[in-house]
């Protein structure tokens, strides 16, 4: 199972390079399967973390400190 | 009671500024003419010359009023003013004073938006060079805006929606009215000391006054000196600011500024699911084409006929074999061959014959050597016999036959005088015996009759 730690945007741009490594074509079979399995891992992580993304951390500045902000949402979240 | 008919100069001129000042049509006056000699004062305040094809008219606008101008008064421009006549006393000159002053034929925002802008693309602060990218995927957004309003809605709802990953903190702003310029000024600076992303320049709709901020100067640099990646929504359509110009991306609403900000979620997941796919087939595509290899592999040739692939080897070995024998056959005989030769050769030069004639030779040469010795000794014997009749014939003996006889003292034989004295005892060999006798006296013959002794 990939870390946890990866950051969305490192684990989509891996992923994307693995599909283009894969697409290439020339990748021996086990490196292929390794790739692929790293990929689907990569895949789940993005999934997941896009899926499960708790409601955004909406903050306002406020004499320099960070302060929860309630703004009104609508209907369409989530 | 001064009858004096003159009036000071002074006088005269006070006398016709109150004239003019109390004159309603001069206290509120509209006038439009060309701008020439135009010098701003350092304190601010603006002299010109106001005059159209036939006469001149000096003007004056303090500073107070001067700060309303949108544009920078040039000379050459037509403009509208509206202030009151009066006279310069120190100078006796009466003059225009202008309390406001507009572009005739343009708004003088359009000409103040004008003047910086070109002011701006002049010194490159809206080339391509300045922009700077644009994250795929911001982590942490700054929302520069007012806090309440229609805009910061739009922006959050919409950043939330698409890309619930990303941060979005707020930076509430003042974005119209007094103060909106230094408030937008600190929002963006202050958003600069933070590492955020990208960062939102939003307002909602609004007038072209109210959104002037945006094309003031210092809104404009502070946008260019941002670290941060920028994108505006400020203007709406078909206004556009300077603001507008200087950022690094410009959305025509708050809503399109918040979906250019992040990706969709949607589309990333639509994406992500694609990747899959796309890895699934292209692995199996590979193992497929390992299947399909390895079973041509497997049926080719050698594969299928293994036993092809060894024959040629049993051949040579065979022929190996074959030959090693027959060589071997060969070199035994031929071998015999030459030991035979060789038997032959030695055979034929066995020493047998030298053998013989050396043990005839040696038995020659035996005899030979005995007769020599023999006749050797012979000749030695008959030496030796003459010798002895030789020495018999010279032996003292028989010269003391002859009457010759050897004295000797003490064992010597005395052959001189000298050798004996009075009294010694000789004795004296005789032919046939010995005689004893003594010395009575030596007479040593002269040196003439020595050799008679």
């Amino acid at each position: 199972m990939a870390e946890k730690k990866i950051m969305f945007n490192d684990a989509m741009e891996q992923l994307e390079e693995i599909v283009r490594q894969l697409e290439q074509g020339d990748v021996p079979l086990e490196q292929a399967l390794t790739l692929y399995q790293k990929g689907m891992e990569l895949s789940k992580v993005c999934h997941d973390k896009l899926q499960n993304a708790e409601s955004q951390l909406v903050t306002m500045m406020k004499d320099g400190k960070e302060v929860p902000i309630d703004i009104e949402m609508g209907g369409n979240a989530k | 009671m001064s009858t004096d008919p003159y009036l000071s100069v002074k006088a005269l001129t006070k006398y016709i500024k109150k004239k003019f000042d109390a004159d309603p049509h001069l206290r509120d006056v509209y006038v439009k003419g060309e701008l020439s000699n135009v010098k701003i004062h350092t304190s601010g305040h603006i002299y010109f010359t106001l005059k159209d094809n036939a006469t001149r008219l000096p003007g004056v606008m303090f500073s107070a009023s001067a700060k309303s101008v949108k544009f920078k008064p040039e000379s050459g421009m037509t403009v509208l003013i509206r202030g009151d006549v009066s006279v310069y006393e120190a100078s006796g000159q009466y003059q225009l004073y202008a309390q406001s002053m507009q572009v005739d034929g343009i708004g003088d925002y359009y000409l103040a938006f004008e003047q910086l802008k070109e002011k701006l693309a002049k010194e490159g602060l809206f080339d391509a060079l300045h922009k700077k990218q644009l994250p795929r995927f911001p982590k942490r957004i700054a929302v520069v805006t007012a806090q309440t309003g229609a805009a910061v809605r739009d922006i959050i709802i919409t950043l939330h929606r698409r890309y619930p990953l990303a941060e979005v903190v707020l930076y509430p702003t003042l974005v119209q009215g007094a103060g909106a310029v230094q408030s937008i000024v600190q929002s963006i600076q202050a958003a600069n000391t933070s590492n955020y992303d990208v960062l939102i320049v939003g307002r909602g709709g609004g007038s072209i006054e109210d959104l002037w901020a945006f094309n003031e100067e210092a809104v404009a640099r502070v946008i260019v000196a941002s670290k941060i990646p920028i994108i505006s929504a400020i203007g709406h359509e078909t206004d556009t600011t300077i603001a507008d110009f200087v950022s690094d991306l410009r959305a025509p609403t708050p809503t399109a500024a918040a979906e250019l900000a992040v990706p969709s979620q949607a589309e990333l997941l639509e994406k992500i699911s694609s990747y899959r796919s796309r890895m699934y087939r292209t692995v199996s595509i590979t193992i497929s084409q390992q299947q399909k290899m390895l079973e041509r592999l497997t049926s080719s040739f050698p594969l299928a006929y293994p036993e092809r692939l060894y024959r040629p080897f049993i051949e040579r070995i065979e022929r190996a074999t074959d030959s090693l024998q027959r060589e071997s056959l060969q070199y035994v005989s031929r071998s015999k061959e030459q030991y035979r030769t060789f038997d032959h050769r030695l055979k034929s030069r066995m020493p047998l014959q030298q053998i013989r004639q050396s043990e005839t030779d040696v038995t020659e040469l035996g005899r030979r050597l005995d007769y020599q010795v023999n006749q050797l000794l012979k000749d030695r014997q008959q030496q030796l016999s003459s010798s002895i009749r030789t020495l018999d014939a010279l032996s003292p003996l028989k010269i003391m036959d002859r009457g010759y006889s050897i004295p000797y003292i003490e064992g010597a034989v005395v052959k001189s005088v000298t050798q004996v004295k009075t009294g010694d005892s000789l004795t004296i060999a005789m032919q046939d015996g010995m005689i004893q006798a003594t010395v009575n006296e030596i007479n040593p013959a002269s040196k003439g009759d020595v050799n008679d002794g």
